[in-house]
């Protein structure tokens, strides 16, 4: 289980088309050998369809695709040498453990002890060592789960796919797992392509994340780059909750740029915009809220809400109204109150309209 | 790959070497044909100076040699598809022009001595040969593409085209053809006339003078009984869904009945009741002193057998229609105010439109297609179906009428079958989702409970009395003559001479031949129709569309059509078919096939797709899939498949008659020659065997099924509620 024939993958211009609808719009991307990437976006952006095309499940209309150096556009999932773990995770229910484990070793007719061996190494791997006899039905969610990736694994895949592996798992228990799958990914060395709608759990398990929006790719980066430079509104509101604000650049150097906001003056980074209209990316967390008398947007609260560990407000200022988070005080303002928004200067983005 | 196709052009050559190209008269497992010249093998006639079968030998040989030759798998594949298809092609121009007897196309394409003396229909060689070269071309063009296609899907689906290209559309091409001809010669002109003429389509007895055509009293009686049939089956459907009705058990039983029940019992049955000697006409003649008539055989005789014998149908669809709307819908009305007839009339039944049109196309094209019922009753009062029977066997054969009446059926049956596709396929409401609806159904107020109480109740109890009097009726010397009770008819029919050991009755012949023959068929049947129901389901490949509609339309061909489409087509060679039992099998297949095809595709719709997904990026090939995937989880739906197509082949009737011969004679048709003869007594008592047999397959099936459903789908169940 320690050798691995771990793979790159590479699109080359891959259009996918089902009848008139354009499921994917000329993509090209590349996946080093053994890293965790990410697919992320909203539901329909084409991320699905993506991973469908490397598993071969799917046929490009238009490109080409390698994996492992190797063209592969023309052969079917059964010829590529990549495997799943499925939404579902579409074990079979007639079959004990065990034999969905070595399940894709029979197939290519290895020899029975062979496989039964390797079958109950993976599973020693995922935890589930003296499982084998037992049938899916009779294992937990998370456990099933675990059978799922073993089986994947086995295989020695030269790219492991996860579609949405965590969807059916409870909150608490997907932390949990997202952290396992994360470990047997990173001590196999595997290359891994990882689909998911949930940001955070992206962000948690991924060396790179792909953010895709209408069939395609909005922006690749590391979480760390996603988060602290968007390069578009729609990443910006994407990963992490953001207030987007209308400004007017006036003027910009390298890496600061005077901004106009509702009259005021801010310096913030200017994240490579030029002069002109332009839109501010507020965090929550980067905004401050204080008496009506100090500087700042003025604004009054049409919400408020004590969520223990913090506070989330609602204020309506002449820019739009903004989402505020701050830490607890002992005397919170209340709706209706009249509040000035301070903004942290150095903590907000500049991205184009 | 390489390898497969070499096992296969293997096999065809052997085929072409070893086994008789023609068919030989004593079948082949007799080894008379060795010394027959009539009947030899490919080789072995194409140097006895057959020349035009030696392109078959040489397709088969030119395809070895491509494999063995060339290197580029893609080039070769193309070549060797090329070759394959050339072969098959020319093995099937040189059928249809060579023949002994029976209509020649291309009459002038080739000529001499040995073209005019022609040849039998092709046999067991012929076969092989075009099997292997069937094969070898499908799994070339998988791998003649830029990619690794899969060959176990473009070989399904070859063989399947090919099977219904031949068992369906050659047939019915033959009924076209026929329709066209005139004396030496065909002509469009002439068709017109004869297929728009007043004896199908008069309308005479709208204005009083004569009777109509029978196209007309076809639809005309298909109409009522679709609309008779709905009616009814919706009032089953409400007490059965929609009320606290104590024995709906029992009305479950009306359910099965259609399926075992041969299609002309009902007739009997109510012969029996209502006939001249029948015991309610008797009743009532001693009672009111009316004379004994015989409006039974007429319209309203056959009216009366359809309703009992397709209601349950209507039921059995509706029950699924009525349970499809949704409790929520009607709980939101409910809350909204409105009472109990203005949920139903608002918000359940136009909900349910599109299931009661399909209930009524469903009963309408099973009037047309009737035979049995009028066939008993119909004298007075004649229809398509009966027409086209008569207008072969009759004193006067006239195949051409035939063809012309077949085709009016035809047309009126693919009609409907259309209209049901295209109109209701885009119209269906079906409320019925992945998610559970918990709620309950409202229901029904106390007047349309009534009504439904008041015509569905009876009608049960109608049936049942119709169906005491198939058992009453075999118990009994001489129907309204001699009422005393005997065993007569069961010993003639089913006598054993116990000391000799030997089948003395007269119905055991056909008995085992019809067991036989159901068994062969049912799990080709099956086997046909769930490969199609997983290409169907589970793949994507050029042209679907028109491929599930061809296998769908046999299911709108009547039989009577088929069975006449199948003497015009397998009589003559090429495919030399009649008075075999082959042919019989096939017609079974191939009428039931729709059934296999759409039992496949419900089972198949409730497996997740991604288990196959699964298999597959584990490296599993598509027949590796089905194998130990798809198969094992279909268990129950194979064993339905099996019984319904081997239940469905023992009651038919239509299509059998025109094709059983003395030596392979079916239960149902020598049950209609006893009626024919008058011989009630005996078909009744044949019948009720025949109704007990399917009835002990069936509960066979259940506890199978039941069995095997309790470990299955507890499995599965846990599974998808943990997902």
């Amino acid at each position: 289980m320690t050798k691995t024939n771990t793979g790159s993958v590479r699109f080359e211009n891959v259009v996918k088309k089902y009848g008139e609808v354009t499921a994917l719009k000329k993509l090209d991307l590349s996946i080093e050998p053994g890293k965790l990437v990410t697919l992320l976006g909203p539901s329909g952006c084409g991320k699905t369809t993506t991973l469908r095309l490397i598993a071969g499940l799917e046929m490009a209309t238009e490109g080409s695709i390698h994996i492992g150096g190797e063209d592969v556009t023309h052969l079917t999932a059964t010829y590529r040498k990549v495997s799943m773990v499925f939404q579902s995770y579409a074990l079979f229910p007639h079959m004990t453990v065990r034999e969905n484990v070595a399940y894709g070793l029979t197939v290519k007719s290895v020899p029975k002890a062979e496989a039964a061996q390797k079958a109950e190494q993976g599973l020693e791997l995922v935890g589930l060592a003296g499982f084998g006899d037992r049938l899916p039905s009779e294992l937990s969610g998370g456990q099933q789960q675990r059978v799922a990736v073993a089986r994947a694994i086995v295989l020695e895949p030269e790219v492991l796919l996860l579609d949405e592996p965590l969807s059916n798992l409870d909150a608490k228990l997907r932390r949990h797992v997202r952290e396992e799958i994360r470990q047997i990914q990173q001590s196999l060395g595997l290359t891994a392509v990882y689909v998911t709608h949930d940001q955070e759990e992206a962000m948690a398990v991924s060396d790179d994340i792909i953010v895709m929006n209408n069939a395609e790719i909005a922006q690749i980066g590391t979480p760390n780059d996603l988060y602290e430079a968007p390069s578009s509104a729609f990443i910006a509101d994407f990963i992490g909750d953001a207030n987007l604000v209308p400004c007017d650049v006036e003027a910009c150097n390298d890496a600061k740029a005077t901004v106009r906001v509702d009259g005021q003056q801010v310096l913030i980074p200017s994240n490579g915009i030029g002069k002109g209209a332009a839109q501010m990316v507020l965090r929550p967390h980067a905004l401050s809220l204080q008496s009506p008398d100090q500087p700042g947007l003025k604004g009054q609260i049409s919400y408020a809400a004590y969520l223990g560990k913090e506070m989330q407000y609602t204020v309506e200022t002449p820019v739009g109204s903004l989402f505020v988070i701050s830490a607890v005080r002992s005397d919170p303002f209340v709706q209706g109150d009249s509040v000035s928004v301070g903004i942290v200067a150095d903590q907000a983005r500049l991205v184009s309209v | 790959m390489k390898k497969t196709v070499l096992i296969w052009l293997a096999l065809g050559l052997a085929g072409f070497v070893l086994l008789p190209w023609h068919m030989t008269d004593d079948g082949l497992f007799d080894p008379s044909w060795l010394s027959d010249s009539d009947a030899a093998t490919g080789l072995f006639s194409t140097l006895a100076g057959q020349w035009w079968l030696a392109p078959a030998g040489l397709a088969l040989l030119g395809a070895v040699i491509l494999q063995l030759a060339i290197e580029n798998p893609v080039k070769r594949a193309r070549l060797t598809l090329g070759t394959a298809v050339a072969g098959l092609t020319f093995i099937a121009v040189q059928g249809l022009i060579i023949v002994r007897a029976g209509p020649r196309v291309f009459e002038g394409l080739f000529t001499g001595d040995m073209v005019m003396a022609g040849q039998p229909g092709m046999g067991a060689g012929a076969g092989l040969c075009a099997l292997a070269l069937l094969f070898v071309a499908t799994i070339s063009l998988s791998q003649s593409g830029k990619g690794q296609g899969d060959a176990f899907v473009v070989s399904t689906i070859g063989l399947i085209v090919a099977l219904v290209a031949i068992f369906v559309f050659f047939p019915v091409v033959h009924i076209l053809v026929r329709a066209f001809e005139v004396d030496g010669g065909y002509s469009l002109s002439e068709f017109f006339p004869r297929f728009f003429s007043s004896d199908i389509w008069g309308l005479g007895c709208l204005v009083g003078e004569r009777s109509c055509g029978v196209g007309i009293n076809s639809l005309f009686l298909a109409i009522m009984t679709g609309a008779g049939t709905t009616l009814l089956g919706l009032s089953f459907a409400l007490i059965f869904t929609r009320t606290a009705f104590r024995a709906k058990k029992l009305l479950r039983v009306l359910t099965v009945l259609p399926i075992i029940t041969p299609p002309f019992v009902i007739g009997l049955a109510l012969i029996l009741l209502f006939g001249r000697t029948g015991t309610i006409t008797e009743y009532f003649a001693e009672l009111l002193g009316w004379e004994a008539t015989r409006w039974l055989y007429g319209f309203w005789g056959i009216y009366f057998a359809q309703l009992l014998s397709f209601t349950p149908i209507a039921f059995l669809v509706l029950i699924g229609v009525v349970q499809g709307v949704s409790p929520s819908m009607e709980e939101a009305s409910q809350t909204l105010d409105a009472d109990r007839w203005q949920t139903f009339r608002f918000v359940s039944l136009p909900l349910m439109r599109p299931g009661l049109a399909n209930a009524f196309l469903l009963g309408f094209i099973e009037s047309l297609a009737d035979f049995g019922n009028p066939l008993v009753l119909g004298s007075g009062y004649s229809v398509l179906s009966t027409d086209i029977y008569f207008a072969i066997v009759g004193a006067v054969a006239d195949p051409a009428k035939a063809a012309i009446l077949a085709l009016a059926l035809l047309t009126l049956t693919l009609s409907a079958f259309m209209a049901q596709r295209l109109w209701l396929g885009k119209k269906s409401y079906a409320t019925i989702t992945g998610k559970a609806d918990s709620g309950q159904n409202a229901s029904l107020n106390p007047v349309l409970k009534w009504v439904c109480y008041g015509t569905a109740l009876p009608w049960a109890a109608f049936t049942l009395v119709v169906y005491s009097m198939i058992v009453f009726g075999s118990f009994v010397k001489l129907w309204g003559i001699n009422h005393s009770f005997t065993l007569d008819h069961y010993i003639r029919a089913f006598g054993i001479n116990f000391t000799t050991g030997r089948f003395t009755g007269v119905a055991w012949d056909s008995y085992f031949t019809t067991l036989t023959i159901s068994s062969i068929a049912a799990p080709l049947t099956a086997l046909v129709g769930l490969s199609t129901a997983y290409l169907l389901v589970r793949q994507k490949f050029w042209g679907k569309d028109a491929f599930e509609f061809s296998t769908m339309l046999s299911f709108a061909i009547p039989g009577t059509v088929i069975g006449v489409s199948y003497i015009m087509a397998f009589n003559f060679p090429p495919i030399e078919l009649t008075g075999t039992s082959i042919i019989l099998i096939i017609v079974f297949v191939f009428r039931n096939m729709p059934v296999g095809v759409r039992g496949g595709i419900a089972a198949m719709s409730q497996l997740d797709k991604s288990l196959d997904e699964a298999s597959i990026t584990l490296g599993a090939n598509s027949f590796a899939t089905v194998r130990r995937v798809i198969l094992p989880l279909m268990g129950p739906a194979v064993l339905a498949a099996l019984t319904y197509s081997f239940v469905r082949a023992i009651t038919s009737v239509s299509a059998v008659i025109f094709l059983v011969s003395a030596k392979h004679n079916m239960a149902t048709s020598f049950i209609v020659g006893r009626v024919e003869n008058g011989e009630f007594g005996l078909a009744i008592a044949y019948s009720a065997v025949l109704i007990i047999t399917m009835l002990a397959a069936i509960l066979l099936l259940q506890l199978l099924v039941g069995a095997r459903r309790l470990r299955r789908s507890d499995r599965v169940q846990h599974v998808a509620k943990a997902a």
